[in-house]
């Protein structure tokens, strides 16, 4: 029955907090679009893949408030991406070794 | 009881947009699930595609589309702080990026079209099927995510209205904390489209 | 105390407007049940006429509309059905009650799921009568060829994708009503299966539905512009339609499905006057289902070219979804065993869930293996198999649970003896119906074809009477029922010995349910 009976608390309180994950996601755009220039071949891909999914958490953990969700939430949240990605898997397995 | 009855519940909302969300996540997976079986098996047309994607555009939408997020996720604060003002003023600038954006996309699309590339188009036809994948990839995946896009404005522009009339308070923010869900997942999957389609070159 | 309780009753308000714009669950539960048994009864009447044609191929109706007959039979009983059966109607009306709840976590939303519900089934009903003619596909919509075909499948799809929708909503209203609405003391392990199962069902319709959405989106997209994902002249691969489709369609045999063991969890304790064996092992082998189902669709593909390694996998995890539903079983036996079992028509119906249900279970375990499937993979006896599962499973449970909570839902008492008859009936024209098909299957017999060489037509002609016996037995189960609400005897509160919550309070219930809300103590545990 928790947080039925009052307002839940500020978790973040400085609109600076936000400004300063934006500057770090503009970064991240940046640094993305560079490796995608320089040839790293079949690595780049990965790699901003990688950054992708960074800026991805990062929007997860402040702009939508993860970061102070419950373990529920949280645990959801990563078995519905583990369930996508087993679909993934799955279909793979037959489209690999067709 | 009764007075607990009465009392809102922060939770149950904020539950129910999250398991929307998921839905959505599963939804947008199915055109992932597309995308990297057909990139595995086309590699090279996936390349020569991404190439004549115009870099330019696909990097200033992506920057647009986070400051919006940034501007939205401070409106949310603001409401709850009680700055009311401030938070019109922020969710308005969203919708008016959410415009921006959408106007770049279009910018973008009649380019190709122009060029003849759109879907059961001659000049597609006559690629290699990797890249009429490609491109039919390329429209379904950014024009799902425009119609996001175009719904979150209306949502957004909602809110500006209930924030207006004192719907929505720091008390009552339910709606507003929702809005802001979406439109950051909305924002998520674009981070995800931008690489996959502009810099696999 | 009687006539002021019957003041009180959801039923007082009256007129039209009362009924459609209401929020209230149980109004929107018995809404969903009159659309539900109505969809039910044309697909009935569809599936005679299939039947009918096949003791005597040509002279009834012709080869394409039997091709439609047979795709709007499984569209409206697959989708209109048997998908939204349990959940939209008992799940509505009881699960509040249930847990000690006025209502579900979002009212308003339910009724837009209702809306939403007939809508889709609008759609549906449209794109069988104007101009194309009805989908010709089978209900799976399998691609190349419903990209090809000239009938309306743009249009059913369309339907399809809003029914879809609807039932997101639901599972979402539902899960989250669990998670914050349950009465102060009602722990989870105090819930009752039945809110179990409605709870592992929500998730699937969750994370598995929005697949669906997206293929369907895929076909109109392929269909209006030419956007050949699964066309291999354009690099796409028809097989990943079928991944995708079914990677909904297996887990939505559990949306049927589980609500069903749910209705028979608390249908065979009331009646064997016993607590159930094993709530536990009974409530995590619903999570269990729900969560190893969902990894097994590729049984459906065994013999569309999918590659070996993804078949051996598949096959595997097959046979891992028989453990949980076997512990279900063994714990409603085990429930049995020692009970004092009272042969009312509920328990009746239970009883022959669990036997029909078994049946289906065991032969889905043959066609899982790789080897017989390569066999009768494509025969009748696929169509016998999930039959067995589906009407002798999730169907005869919504009869079960129609006996069950009828006095509750109504207020009134139906005739037990017309229940046992139809009973009777329908449980003899049911096996004679689907279990020739299990023989005409293993001796060969394609599914969905429209004619077939001599040999096979004994057990067609079984089949087919089997068919005008069961339609005979859920006419008397209906005439039953439906006399019942006009002129039933009142209902007591509790006229079975019920234990959870629906049966402490008026039948039918007040309309916020509970004058104050209830607080439960462990006398369970």
């Amino acid at each position: 029955m928790e947080g039925k009976s009052a307002v839940p608390e500020i978790h973040i309180k400085s609109y600076f907090t936000y400004v300063y994950v934006w500057i770090a996601l503009l970064l991240l755009l940046a640094a993305t679009i560079y490796v995608a220039r320089m040839n790293f071949t079949s690595f780049s891909v990965l790699i901003n893949l990688l950054i992708a999914t960074v800026k991805a958490g990062l929007v997860l953990a402040f702009f939508m408030h993860m970061r102070y969700e419950g373990r529920f939430l949280k645990g959801m949240l990563l078995l519905t991406l583990v369930a996508l990605t087993c679909i993934i898997a799955l279909t793979f397995s037959d489209v690999w070794y067709r | 009881m009764q007075v607990v009855e009465e009392k809102r519940d922060y939770t149950k909302a904020k539950y129910g947009m999250w398991f929307f969300l998921f839905t959505e996540m599963l939804f947008f997976g199915g055109m992932f699930i597309l995308y990297s079986i057909y990139r595995s098996k086309y590699p090279h047309d996936f390349h020569l595609g991404a190439s004549q994607e115009n870099l330019l555009y696909g990097s200033i939408n992506t920057a647009v589309l986070l400051t919006s997020s940034l501007a939205l996720a401070v409106a949310v604060l603001a409401v709850r702080k009680g700055r009311y003002r401030f938070s019109i003023f922020l969710q308005a600038a969203t919708v008016l990026m959410g415009g921006i954006f959408l106007v770049i996309k279009y910018l973008e699309w009649s380019e190709k079209i122009s060029r003849g590339i759109y879907p059961n188009s001659p000049v597609l036809l006559r690629m290699d099927v990797g890249e009429i994948i490609f491109f039919g990839l390329y429209y379904v995946m950014t024009g799902i995510h425009g119609l996001h896009v175009f719904i979150g404005m209306i949502v957004i522009s909602f809110m500006v209205y209930f924030t207006a009339t004192g719907d929505i308070t720091s008390e009552n923010y339910s709606k507003m904390e929702n809005t802001g869900l979406y439109w950051h997942f909305v924002d998520i999957v674009w981070i995800y489209l931008f690489p996959l389609f502009y810099l696999i070159t | 105390m009687e006539d002021t309780m019957a003041d009180e009753s959801f039923y007082r308000e009256k007129g039209f407007r009362s009924w459609i714009m209401s929020t209230d669950h149980k109004r929107i539960g018995i809404q969903y049940l009159g659309a539900l048994l109505s969809f039910f009864s044309i697909g009935v009447l569809l599936g005679l006429l299939i039947r009918l044609n096949l003791i005597a191929p040509g002279l009834i109706i012709g080869q394409e509309a039997y091709n439609q007959v047979f795709s709007t039979h499984g569209i409206i009983m697959i989708f209109l059905f048997i998908i939204p059966g349990i959940p939209v109607a008992f799940g509505n009306f009881f699960l509040p009650i249930m847990i000690g709840a006025r209502d579900v976590a979002f009212p308003r939303l339910n009724r837009f799921t209702w809306w939403l519900y007939l809508t889709g089934a609008a759609i549906v009903a449209l794109s069988l009568f104007i101009a194309g003619g009805p989908p010709d596909t089978g209900w799976t919509f399998y691609a190349p060829y419903s990209i090809r075909t000239s009938a309306n499948v743009g249009l059913a799809v369309f339907g399809v994708f809003i029914l879809g929708f609807s039932s997101i909503l639901t599972g979402i209203n539902f899960v989250t009503t669990i998670h914050r609405l349950r009465a102060p003391g009602m722990t989870w392990f105090r819930l009752p299966l039945f809110v179990w199962t409605l709870y592992a069902t929500g998730w699937v319709q969750l994370l598995a539905t929005p697949v669906l959405a997206i293929t369907l989106v895929f076909i109109i997209l392929g269909r209006v512009f030419g956007v050949g994902f699964f066309d291999p002249s354009r690099g796409g691969d028809p097989i990943l339609y079928e991944h995708l489709f079914w990677t909904y369609s297996h887990p939505a045999v559990y949306i049927m499905v589980l609500p069903a063991m749910g209705v028979i969890s608390e249908v065979v304790p009331v009646f064997a006057r016993k607590a159930i064996f094993g709530y536990k092992a009974v409530a995590y082998s619903a999570l269990a289902i729900a969560g190893v189902g969902y990894f097994v669709w590729g049984h459906h593909m065994f013999t569309s070219g999918m590659s070996d390694t993804a078949r051996v996998i598949f096959s595997f995890i097959s046979f891992l979804v028989a453990v949980p539903s076997g512990i279900k079983i063994f714990n409603w036996v085990a429930t049995l065993y020692k009970g004092s079992i009272d042969m009312k028509p509920p328990m009746i119906f239970a009883l022959s869930f669990i036997f029909l249900f078994s049946i289906g279970g065991l032969t889905g375990l043959i066609i899982g293996s790789l080897a017989p499937n390569l066999q009768l993979h494509g025969t009748y006896f696929i169509v016998a198999h999930f039959h067995y599962v589906m009407f002798g499973g999730a169907g005869f449970a919504i009869l079960a649970g129609l006996h069950y909570w009828f006095p509750k839902m109504f207020g009134k008492m139906y005739k037990e003896r017309p229940a046992r008859i139809g009973w009777l009936i329908l449980f003899i024209g049911f096996n004679l119906l689907y279990f020739s098909m299990f023989i005409l299957g293993y001796e060969g017999m394609p599914r969905r074809y429209f004619d077939y060489p001599p040999k096979y037509f004994f057990w067609h002609l079984v089949s087919t009477i089997g068919s005008w016996i069961l339609a005979v037995g859920l006419a008397i189960i209906a005439w039953n029922l439906i006399r019942a609400v006009f002129r039933g005897e009142k209902a007591p509160m509790d006229p079975w010995g019920g234990r959870t919550l629906e049966w402490q309070i008026p039948s039918p219930p007040p309309s916020e349910n509970f004058g104050e809300i209830p607080v439960i103590s462990g006398e369970k545990d």
